[in-house]
């Protein structure tokens, strides 16, 4: 690099005009309503003043609730660009028979399929989970907030810096063309010499470091700060979910976080990790990120399960039945989940006697997980069931889940994953566990939580739109792709021959749309709701007769949670407390020692989007310097010793007062 | 529970009619005996599991419906959060149904292992003694797929045949990327990697024409990376096989190198001939003149003498192909992984 030194090219890198996709129609529109969309919002942002209420009292919050909340926003605004390549996928496909070649291109189809796995498992499911344990967590072990303040803001920051640089490669230069876990060795410098794989790498790192952190953070908070009396076996169930979780992230990432810097080595300095040459061998990468891939795929649906077990019992109006054996139930699942990876691949070989010992502890893992469904099942009944929308998305979850459930311990049996294995069987199937279960779980759950985030519920007529759409929309974009795998039709395919099989396309990009109407309905449910919230205010903090402390809380919950930390004497602590004829305490108020908001994050995190996007084009210079001014910043924030005040007890007392007006009225 | 039961059979008899009827669906109905069994496990596993599936979804609709909130006429019990009963029955139904199908996956996981061989034709005919299975030495190029049948002494690219009612022997590799070979209305799929060899048993029961292709997407021309398979009397075979004889063209270390370039929807070639040593040559990755191959290289790192016969393993080495029991041939398959 320094023999023929060209100034250009230092700075530059490999970026020229060519990079930018002006050939491509379809790139070229996305980016006119996406800069006309964005300009739009920052006049709005700048005429209606709102800059400095957006930084000081979001971008650099550290209370957790407001991060929270923020992660959900970024989930579901990274869901409508995943739903948009969902449905140009569903819409290709459903084209591209015999003479015609559908309307993609195969390089940008195959840009799509990979952004649309990436986006849904990094940037929207994750993030939603990892939102609804950050509100949730402190407020349900009653706590006032994470045990690392600014460790969370800056977990956030770094997520959506991952998301940004992922959002950047739809505009410049293009993303992988290898699916979405970049298998080498096409996803080697030599299969791959464009700058997609190297999106990926960064987007997935930059992120990785907020998971990763927000899981060490969450896993303190639950082990260090739950309320006196809050014994493990006293936790919520979402808690403890959430805390099998955490485990998960933390044991789990630092395995991707490895792999995909291994992979960036062979990308960048000529190493031999997973090269056909020179002892490389492809076969460790696709362990390695499977190591990483199922305990992610628990990581995702474990908080969703702690979500319907929160959801289901107050809608039944009885507690949750058999909750040992949930918590047990749980953990089981936590460490089979490390057991099984090897069942991604059995088609490579492995012989007869690991690929049975990696199906049989697959299959395993469906007894705990049968377990939970009983459990769900027998706390309705006998009960007196309100179908609330929270409540629709869980019975819908329940009969969905099941389905997806019995095809994946089909596809656990060795010798019919030969079969089924790479088909669109194995698409239905995931889709049918991460949509009939997470994302529904993710809906019930934001639809149960929302009025305590916000003061009002959601509309329930909207609601239940977005479900009905959502379900149905499901059963038709995905029961056509069990019947295609059936008919030996494989994924990630941009062209077929056989004119049989297009009638099935047709119907699953039919059920596409119907989901496409489910969003729809649900960005409808928020704006409805908010122009009608002073009819769906909730006074109360409790409009569901909710039984965790959560609810003991106003809604929203002041910026210190609880005034006085809550005694936990029992599962259930808040109806307990409301049984035992609880009385809020309205006086003897101290000042409460709370952290202090902070710019370090977001700063640190958009330093950290320059030096990927500087390491993905290779600009050298730009790298060396901004990741010298990513420690150096990193450094100075650490001599900023002004990073807590106390909130008077005078203002504590007069929010506890209004708190105590507005209940008075309910 | 009477409603229970008659709906548990009712779907039962219509799962089984819909799986086996599809005659489209060529996992459902395929060609091969080996796919077969493959299916029938797949009927088996599904029947067994939906002995519990079918009445967890009647149960949470029934259970939905019955203790909604307006029928105040169902029982109501807010305070009952346990049985002892309950519990054993929900941990224990799923455990009997994961022992049963834990060992139908040992046994049939053994039995339909792809490495081994065939041991019957089909459900009545074991293999006759004496049968030799036909080998058939699969590469993966980009995108396309090259045959070569060492005991025929010729090669295809992007078709392949064999007789009827004889077993077959894939030993499988790739020149790049990470491709899968499959043939759904022979048997399950194999990856099929470079460095390194996979094996693939199977038998056609029935002449036709059957669709062959990548199952593990591997890039650009992964789309077309297809070809059709045809099964076909031990007569028509012979026809076959003396078709690419007469082909006129060789498959050598040149020809091979210009075949290996990334190239989309090549058309079917047949080779008359085909250098014995070429596949042997194309999985220890030294098809190219002054190339080490691997097995070698991974001898003389062992011994201390890295690289120390560098041109030479080329030309040392060419008898390799033929020994199928020598110790250093498999060290780079799949299977040790």
């Amino acid at each position: 690099m320094f023999e023929n030194l060209d100034l250009t090219k230092l700075i530059f890198g490999r970026l020229t005009w060519d990079a930018i996709p002006f050939h491509d129609p379809i790139i070229l529109g996305t980016f006119a309503v996406v800069a006309v969309g964005g300009i739009a919002l920052l006049a709005a942002l700048t005429r209606y003043k709102l800059w400095g209420y957006l930084w000081n009292e979001w971008f650099t919050t550290i209370d957790h609730k407001k991060i929270g909340i923020m992660y959900i926003i970024l989930g579901l605004v990274m869901l409508l660009r995943g739903f948009a390549d969902a449905i140009m996928m569903r819409l290709h496909q459903a084209m591209a028979f015999g003479d015609s070649t559908g309307y993609l291109p195969p390089h940008h189809y195959d840009q799509i399929f990979t952004a649309h796995g990436v986006i849904m498992i990094f940037f929207v499911a994750m993030p939603l989970v990892t939102g609804i344990m950050n509100y949730l967590i402190p407020l349900q072990i009653g706590t006032r907030d994470v045990a690392f303040p600014f460790l969370n803001n800056f977990s956030f920051w770094m997520t959506t810096g991952g998301a940004v640089l992922m959002m950047v490669s739809l505009f410049i230069g293009e993303f992988a063309k290898t699916g979405w876990l970049a298998y080498p060795p096409l996803s080697g410098i030599l299969q791959s010499p464009g700058v997609g794989v190297d999106y990926y790498i960064w987007a997935l790192q930059i992120a990785g470091v907020g998971t990763l952190l927000s899981g060490v953070n969450l896993l303190v908070t639950i082990v260090k700060m739950r309320a006196p009396g809050m014994s493990l076996m006293k936790m919520p169930v979402f808690t403890w979910t959430s805390l099998c979780t955490n485990v998960l992230i933390v044991a789990a990432f630092p395995v991707l976080t490895a792999v995909l810097a291994m992979l960036s080595m062979d990308r960048y300095l000529d190493t031999a990790f997973f090269t056909n040459d020179l002892g490389g061998n492809a076969m460790m990468y696709v362990n390695l990120i499977w190591i990483w891939g199922h305990p992610e795929v628990y990581i995702l649906i474990l908080p969703v399960f702690g979500i319907f077990s929160e959801i289901v019992a107050p809608y039944s109006r009885k507690p949750l039945f058999g909750y040992t054996s949930m918590v047990y139930a749980t953990v089981v699942i936590t460490v089979l989940s490390y057991l099984v990876w090897l069942h991604h691949f059995f088609t490579m070989g492995s012989g007869a006697s690991v690929n049975s010992f990696f199906g049989i502890t697959t299959m395993i893992i469906s007894i705990p997980t049968g377990a939970k469904i009983f459990n769900w099942l027998f706390t309705m009944f006998r009960g007196r069931i309100k179908f609330d929308v929270p409540m629709l998305w869980t019975v819908g979850f329940m009969v969905t889940f099941v389905i997806g459930g019995m095809t994946g311990v089909l596809l656990a049996v060795p010798p019919v994953d030969f079969v089924l294995h790479n088909s669109l069987f194995l698409i239905a199937h995931f889709h049918n566990v991460i949509i009939g279960g997470v994302l529904f779980g993710l809906f019930a759950g934001i639809t149960y939580w929302f009025p305590k985030a916000t003061g009002y519920k959601l509309d329930e007529f909207w609601g239940k739109m977005s479900f009905w759409f959502w379900l149905i929309g499901f059963y038709f974009a995905f029961m056509p792709l069990y019947v295609l795998g059936l008919m030996g039709v494989t994924r990630r395919v941009s062209h077929f021959e056989d004119q049989s099989l297009q009638i099935w396309f047709q119907i699953a990009a039919l059920g596409a749309f119907l989901i496409a109407i489910g969003i729809a309905a649900f960005i409808i449910q928020l704006v409805v709701s908010f122009l009608r919230r002073e009819s769906l205010q909730d006074e109360t903090g409790d409009p569901w007769d909710g039984r965790t402390l959560e609810w003991s809380t106003s809604s929203p919950p002041p910026p210190y949670n609880f005034a006085f930390t809550p005694q936990v004497h029992d599962l259930d602590a808040w109806w307990q407390m409301k049984q035992h004829g609880f009385q809020r305490p309205e006086s003897g108020f101290i000042p409460i020692h709370m952290p202090k908001g902070t710019w370090a994050g977001i700063v640190l995190s958009g330093i950290s989007v320059v030096v990927g996007f500087a390491l993905i084009w290779h600009m050298w210079l730009l790298a060396g310097v901004s990741f010298v001014a990513l420690i150096g910043t990193a450094i100075y924030h650490t001599f900023d010793y002004d990073r807590d005040y106390y909130i008077p007890a005078e203002e504590v007392e007069r929010i506890e007062a209004e708190r105590t007006r507005k209940l008075a009225n309910v | 529970m009477q409603l229970v039961k008659y709906l548990r059979g009712a779907s039962l008899t219509l799962l089984a009619t819909l799986l086996l009827s599809g005659c489209d669906t060529v996992v459902m109905s395929p060609s091969g005996d080996v796919a077969l069994q493959q299916r029938d496990l797949l009927v088996w596993a599904t029947v067994l599991m939906l002995l519990v599936i079918v009445p967890v979804i009647v149960l949470t609709l029934w259970f939905a419906w019955r203790y909604r909130e307006s029928n105040t006429e169902a029982t109501y019990k807010p305070e009952w959060t346990h049985s002892t009963v309950l519990e054993l029955v929900i941990w224990s139904v799923p455990l009997m149904i994961i022992i049963a199908l834990g060992a139908m996956t040992w046994v049939s996981t053994h039995k339909l292992d792809p490495y081994r061989p065939l041991d019957r034709i089909d459900a009545q005919t074991p293999v006759p003694v004496g049968l030799e299975p036909l080998t058939v030495e699969v590469v993966a190029l980009d995108w396309k797929w090259l045959f070569i049948y060492p005991e025929q002494g010729i090669a295809t690219v992007n078709e392949l045949a064999a007789p009827v009612d004889h077993p077959i022997r894939f030993k499988i590799t790739a020149s790049t990327m990470m491709n899968s070979f499959f043939i759904p209305a022979l048997a399950g799929q194999i990856y099929a990697m470079a460095g390194m060899e996979t094996k693939l048993h199977g038998v056609i029961n029935e002449p036709g024409v059957y669709k062959g292709f990548s199952a593990n997407y591997s890039g650009a021309g992964y789309s077309q990376m297809k070809f059709d398979f045809h099964g076909l009397s031990e007569a028509d075979f012979d026809a076959w096989v003396a078709k690419a004889k007469a082909s006129g063209n060789a498959l050598d270390r040149e020809t091979y190198l210009e075949l290996e370039a990334p190239s989309i929807d090549d058309p079917v070639t047949l080779y008359s001939q085909v250098d014995p040593t070429l596949y042997h040559a194309i999985f220890n990755r030294c098809v190219a003149p002054g190339q080490t191959c691997m097995e070698d290289m991974m001898y003389h790192s062992g011994m201390g003498q890295h690289g120390g016969h560098h041109g030479e393993a080329d030309t040392g080495h060419e008898g390799h192909g033929k020994h199928e029991g020598h110790a250093g041939h498999d060290q780079h398959g799949g299977q040790h992984d």
